[in-house]
């Protein structure tokens, strides 16, 4: 069994140099957890040419950055990067390890417990310690409509993930002192990967990222017909907001990413304001926006569940109601005086 | 070339919004949810018989599951696979995902050598995707998860992962592990035929014996992480409802979007 320190690492990452919004998250959590039982906030950075990094993980709550800056960690795989996550766990000993829940933190999370035979808790939505000094992870289950608490007794460390979005990012003080400590990359000896990352490539889906959008335009199943998501579309671009979407829109094909699903296999929302169309309210997808500030959702059904997570419910047809309101929207804008 | 799929039945997806919880037994409360296979496993066995009509070979499943799983199997030979195995056992109940990943690898071990194995990325029950990573990892193959499209060409795979804004391309030299994505394809629809010959292919069932396992190291006992007590997660907020003409509506509407500093 591995050795136990006070000491909460959080996992960060970084793409070409840049950190994510939710190392920020883990790093906070990181800190508040710290705050109850006391150690230190580690922050583990993986990479090639990201020395500058330290500084702005300080700022946000980590009181010591291990940076492992190689060449062969240029591009995220999940074999070398465990390998030298592994060597970080080995030597600084932290009690608990959080990672991102995104398709690689999750996969690195994954594998790294298997190589250290360790528990990890996946999309955690709560942690804390509980009246007996336990760590309570907090997990989703069924597409979010359960929720359990999950303990991890025996083994070291625990590890936990955490969906971008869940946890609120902390303030930043660009006072705060803290230290970075660089650390090579342990491989073993002939160490040659079967696995070959080739390259990054984006495809944002047209407009604003649905995770950063203060609006979220969203539509589901009764919005109809790929002509009328058009004008969905469209009303988004009026009101400055991205566009979401449920799994039937999706099996439609009324839009074709798969990046713009919120819910339990999507994304995690929490716009200033979000209005949804045509969506009945399925916990699959609730789970990923409920909370949203204000929620307006547009459905014919005055039984449909969404309403039970709405602050205001349009009892309508989306189809119909999205083109007017479009038109209502921009009467609006033209009406205004110009300034 | 030799595949396996790795599936799991789960509770259909469509009714998880009646799952309950016994306020006395802190149960679960499953009221008329069918077993279905999980979605992205079907199209993990999609994946799989493409493979097998390009460059032949054989198609294995395999789950680890309650006796009363073989449905999922059985439907997994209709769409055409080869070839099933269920692992079963009392003492595999209670598994976390490292606890399955083992008993999976070791069922894989014991079927043969496979030269890729698939599986979907993440269950529609407990969603947690760990799976095909900590797969690999017990069976020593490298290993890539939430997999939305690949190719083979000799014997090195051309990936795309799923990323958040985007994806990452990968080459990986065989055997490995995928995590399938549910946009990879569409899985097929079943046929009256292929359920017909389904009854005739071979179907297997392996325990705790059968695989050389431990107690210890299956199951519950064998999970590093325990599960504490479970709640519906309540989800309310107070609805003022609008009701009307739809003229009407839509101008209440852009008050409410000026009120909330959308619109000017």
């Amino acid at each position: 069994m591995l050795k136990e320190s006070a000491d909460i690492m959080a996992v960060a990452e970084q793409v070409e140099g840049r950190l994510k919004g939710v190392s920020f998250e883990l790093v906070g959590k990181a800190r508040e957890l710290a705050r109850e039982r006391g150690g230190r906030v580690l922050a583990a950075v993986f990479g090639s040419g990201i020395g500058s990094l330290g500084a702005e993980l300080v700022a946000y709550g980590a009181d010591r950055v291990v940076l492992v800056d190689d060449s062969r960690l240029a591009l995220y795989r999940n074999d070398a990067y465990a390998l030298a996550l592994e060597g970080l766990i080995r030597k600084y000993s932290p009690g608990i390890v959080l990672f991102s829940a995104s398709t690689c933190g999750s996969e690195l999370a994954a594998t790294t417990a298997a190589r250290l035979g360790t528990g990890l808790a996946a999309h955690c939505v709560d942690l804390r310690f509980n009246e007996r000094g336990e760590f309570v992870q907090v997990i989703p289950a069924f597409g979010g409509r359960v929720l359990g608490d999950v303990f991890c007794p025996r083994a070291r460390p625990q590890m936990a993930s955490i969906r971008p979005g869940v946890f609120k990012k902390p303030g930043k003080d660009p006072a705060r002192s803290g230290e970075t400590i660089k650390e090579e990359a342990i491989f073993p000896a002939g160490f040659e990967s079967p696995l070959e990352a080739v390259r990054v490539v984006r495809r944002q889906p047209p407009g604003l990222p649905l995770e950063e959008a203060g609006v979220v335009v969203a539509g589901g199943w009764g919005v109809g017909s790929a002509e009328v998501w058009r004008v969905l579309e469209e009303l988004a671009g009026e009101l400055g907001a991205a566009v979401g979407c449920t799994r039937p829109a999706l099996d439609e094909g009324w839009i074709n990413d798969e990046r713009a699903l919120i819910g339990a296999s999507g994304k995690t929302v929490r716009p200033k304001l979000y209005i949804g169309f045509g969506i009945s309210g399925s916990i699959h997808h609730v789970v990923g926006m409920k909370d949203s500030g204000f929620v307006i959702n547009v459905n014919t059904d005055p039984a449909a569940p969404v309403f039970q997570i709405s602050d205001c419910g349009v009892i309508a047809d989306a189809k119909e109601f999205i083109p007017l309101l479009l038109e209502k929207v921009r009467e609006r804008k033209a009406g205004l005086p110009k300034e | 070339m030799n595949i396996a799929v790795c599936i799991k039945p789960v509770p259909d997806p469509r009714f998880y919004g009646n799952i309950s919880v016994d306020p006395r037994t802190g149960l679960l409360v499953r009221k008329g949810a069918p077993a279905v296979i999980n979605p992205s496993d079907r199209n993990a066995i999609e994946a799989a018989l493409q493979l097998k009509e390009r460059h032949g070979g054989r198609v294995v499943l395999a789950s680890m599951a309650p006796p009363d799983a073989g449905e999922a199997l059985k439907e997994g030979l209709a769409m055409g696979a080869d070839e099933a195995f269920l692992l079963s056992d009392p003492a595999f109940a209670g598994a976390d995902t490292l606890a399955t990943a083992r008993v999976l690898a070791a069922g894989l071990n014991k079927i043969g050598r496979f030269d890729l194995i698939l599986t979907g990325c993440e269950s529609a029950d407990g969603g947690t995707a760990h799976v095909p990573s900590q797969l690999g990892e017990m069976i020593g193959f490298p290993h890539l998860n939430h997999v939305q499209a690949f190719y083979l060409k000799g014997s090195l795979l051309h990936i795309e992962k799923k990323t958040e804004d985007g994806f990452m391309e990968y080459r990986c030299r065989l055997p490995a592990v995928l995590g399938v994505t549910r946009d990879i394809n569409t899985p097929r629809y079943i046929s009256l035929t292929g359920v017909a010959a389904a009854q005739a292919k071979p179907f297997t069932v392996w325990g705790l014996e059968d695989l050389g396992l431990e107690p210890a190291v299956t199951g519950l006992t064998g999970s590093p992480t325990q599960p504490g007590d479970l709640r519906v997660s309540e989800l309310k907020r107070k609805v003022e409802i609008l009701r009307g003409e739809p003229e009407e509506i839509a101008e209440k509407m852009v008050t409410i979007l000026r009120s909330a500093g959308v619109l000017d």
